[in-house]
């Protein structure tokens, strides 16, 4: 299961990460594995998504999420 | 001035940074809650309690050492580069204390450089109103590190923090955060070897960035280059392992120093704000309805100091030709640089006003939520949602806007934006906007509220960000992209504007016009006085032969006579050949050589324009009574047919013209500064100048 499969208001925790590139932005913003990530909500047009994680809220494309897999 | 010693201030964005950079230096600037707005490398002097001195340099906010723009790779330069006496005695990294898990980070990485490090634990108030409790004590302990905690925003514990500035060691004294030697042993070990380093985070860093960094000499990072080769160095998979490491040891340190609630106060304020603001349907109107206050405030909130300021200048004007003789220097003072001073001075309430509410956005933080929301649509038109921001930036100044296309990572969005933010109506068509749409619409509302200048002028609005899209669009096909596109961005929590930062900001842009655009008005004004009080040869003086013969005075009123005498003057000058010229190639668009002379002086910059018009009809009219200059093109007809030259199709397609061309010199000089290519400039102001005449012909022919 990846982010971009989590509904508003769900959880997951992070596992690893499909593309290297991309991974190694989102673990300098605080998504790493074993981090509890929730999603804050959606935007309007239905992407990007917004989560919450690390104790902020973090903005990113629903395509970026589905690199996120998670536990 | 020399200061003392050199402190360099570092931290994420949104963290208070440049609050802070101004407590410290009392140096004002513009500061924002926009991720990325503190662009340039910014400066100022700090006292310190023991009565020495310290330059702050206040760096880019940055996430991490690792640039992801431009902006952040200055930040491990500056830090690195030890040859330009860049590198500062002490560094102070700004925490958010309410956020101190992703701050650290950046943290960590800055304390093993080894340069002496300061932490000022900023956002204390609203870490401890969200019920953290920090144990700074043994934080500092644990980093072995100074710990402040401040408030910039309530200006608390800074003199704590400028005494632990003062009285910082001249040694790094703070622990080792992560073994950096694990990530790439070998590497490490030959970069510090060769280069002679002995700090082996610094090596790793070299052998990361080694190709973006100019203090490294050629053979020095062909070296780097090629040990990468040779002991299979992959620089994500380093950074990742580094970056779990790091993470690994913020969590030990927290788990020992924090205990925070299950969520923050201030996030489910922010939270609820958020439902509403990126709603399905209210986020979209609540944003559309912004964008319309602001035009009505633009419009409506300056008539009265606008009226006022345009009176003040006719009055002077009056008094000085009263007062002094007649003759050239009275004349050039009075129609050259008072006429062209006054076309300046007007639009200080609209520029005011408009950046006081951009300000506004950008400090609450609403400014990223747009982003947030608009990133799809944009995206499908070539742009990127941080797009957004220099976009509606545009509609005060294209320069400051491309240069903060900085943030926007990829470089296929970032052209795109450059290329497109010139057409969105900027504040320097503003007056030329007005003034025309006053002339040839009616001041009358529709609908009750619906006044018909400010549709107009909102459907001036719009067709700017119409064309920027449309122009984006098709840019998405010819540009070739040159790495994948990535939108990972903080949406940083509500917060109040910072008033004194919005009357700054309004003080500072408004001078910034007065004194940049309006140094080119006013040259712009005299010149355009030189060439149209002066003729080649003698033909002044043989118009005025002619017109003192009998059959001339004798059927003429004295008034008629210096008119028509002024009018002749001013088609034979030198200006007037100048408009001759010309207008063969402007006559489809509607524009006579007058309105020639006009269009050709604004390629300088826009606002020329009201300052030209107010020249050059000056000469129309009664000779003693001085007009505004809407009055004087109210009042200027066509002297071949006798009616009006400013008709609905004229004005609309001179507002066509000027809300297509490339008229701004400042902003070719910025594009060729951010692209570093003379070619994008130059593409630019040809597909504009195109547009800008195509778009006129069309309206011209289509109203007339």
């Amino acid at each position: 299961m990846t982010l971009s499969q989590l509904e508003i208001g769900q959880v997951g925790i992070v596992k690893e990460f499909t593309d290297l590139e991309m991974s190694v932005k989102l673990m300098e913003m605080g998504c790493l594995p074993g981090e509890e990530i929730r999603i804050s909500r959606i935007a309007p047009l239905g992407d990007p998504i917004a989560i919450h994680v690390s104790g902020y809220q973090l903005s990113l494309r629903k395509f970026e999420a589905s690199t996120i897999i998670l536990q | 001035m020399k200061a003392d010693i050199r402190v360099a201030l570092v931290g994420n964005p949104n963290t208070g940074k440049s609050t802070l950079f101004n407590i410290l230096t009392g140096l004002n600037q513009k500061i924002g809650n926009f991720p990325g707005v503190t662009v340039d490398k910014k400066t100022g002097i700090c006292q310190l309690p023991d009565g020495r001195t310290a330059e702050i340099i206040d760096l880019p906010g940055t996430y991490s050492i690792y640039p992801k723009s431009k902006d952040e790779s200055i930040v491990f330069s500056v830090l690195a580069d030890k040859s330009k006496e860049m590198i500062p005695d002490l560094i102070v990294v700004i925490l958010d204390a309410s956020n101190l898990k992703r701050n650290l980070l950046l943290y960590t990485q800055i304390a093993d450089l080894k340069i002496p490090v300061v932490v000022a634990l900023n956002m204390i108030d609203v870490s401890e109103k969200a019920g953290i409790t920090i144990d700074v004590g043994l934080f500092a302990e644990k980093l072995g590190v100074p710990v402040v905690p401040i408030s910039a925003r309530k200006i608390k514990g800074i003199d704590q923090l400028k005494k632990t500035i003062a009285y910082a060691n001249k040694v790094a004294l703070q622990q080792n955060t992560i073994d950096v030697e694990v990530i790439a042993p070998e590497i490490i070990a030959q970069i510090k070897e060769e280069l002679k380093i002995d700090n082996p985070y610094f090596a790793l860093q070299l052998a990361h960035q080694h190709e973006t960094l100019n203090f490294l000499s050629t053979t020095e990072s062909d070296r780097i280059e090629h040990l990468e080769k040779e002991f299979s160095f992959h620089s994500q998979k380093a950074q990742a392992t580094e970056t779990i490491a790091r993470y690994n040891f913020i969590n030990d340190l927290l788990y020992d120093t924090v205990k925070k609630p299950e969520t923050a106060h201030d996030e489910t304020v922010s939270n609820k704000i958020d439902k509403i603001l990126t709603h399905k349907i209210f986020g979209f109107v609540i944003f559309f309805a912004i964008l319309m206050f602001i035009f009505q405030a633009i419009f409506s909130w300056s008539a009265y100091p606008m009226s006022l300021i345009e009176d003040l200048f006719i009055w002077l004007q009056n008094i000085i030709s009263k007062v002094l003789p007649a003759g050239p220097l009275v004349s050039l003072l009075v129609d050259g640089v008072l006429a062209g001073l006054s076309g300046v001075m007007v639009f200080i309430p609209q520029i005011a006003i408009l950046f006081a509410l951009i300000s506004i956005l950008e400090d609450t933080g609403y400014m990223s939520r747009v982003t947030f929301m608009m990133d799809k649509v944009m995206r499908k038109v070539g742009l990127n949602g941080k797009s957004v921001v220099p976009l509606i930036g545009g509609f005060a100044c294209a320069v400051p806007s491309i240069m903060s296309t900085r943030n926007i990572e990829n470089w296929k969005d970032r052209m795109i934006t450059i290329m497109v933010t010139p057409l969105v109506a900027c504040s320097a068509r503003l007056p030329v906007y007005t003034l025309l749409i006053a002339l040839v619409v009616p001041n009358r509302n529709v609908w009750w509220i619906f006044n018909l200048q400010g549709l107009a002028l909102t459907a001036m609005y719009l067709l700017s960000i119409v064309s920027a899209i449309t122009v984006a669009f098709v840019m998405k096909f010819v540009l070739k992209a040159r790495e994948r596109g990535y939108f990972i961005m903080e949406l940083p929590v509500y917060r109040m504007p910072r008033w004194k930062n919005v009357v700054f900001t309004m003080y500072d842009r408004s001078k910034a016009f007065v004194l940049q655009a309006g140094k080119v008005i006013i040259a712009v004004s005299i010149i355009l006085w030189v060439l149209k009080s002066y003729a080649p040869g003698d033909t002044f003086k043989h118009i005025e032969q002619k017109y003192s013969q009998a059959q001339y005075t004798k059927t003429m009123t004295p008034d008629s006579l210096t008119k028509v005498i002024a009018s002749e003057k001013l088609e034979t000058s030198y200006a007037g050949i100048f408009g001759h010229v010309i207008e063969p190639v402007i006559k489809p668009l509607g524009f006579d050589w007058k309105i020639g002379i006009a269009l050709i002086s604004s390629f300088a910059a826009r606002e020329v324009f009201v300052g030209t018009m107010a020249t050059i009809y000056s000469v129309e009219g009664d000779a003693d009574k001085l007009e505004s200059v809407q009055q004087k093109m109210h009042s200027a007809t066509n002297p071949d047919t006798g009616k009006p030259v400013f008709t609905l199709a004229v004005a609309f397609s001179l507002m066509m013209f000027y809300a297509f061309a490339m008229q701004c010199a400042s902003t070719v000089a910025v594009v060729y500064r951010e692209t570093k290519d003379w070619r994008w400039p130059a593409v630019q102001f040809a597909y504009m100048t195109v547009l800008a005449y195509t778009a006129s012909f069309i309206v011209y022919h289509w109203l007339k």
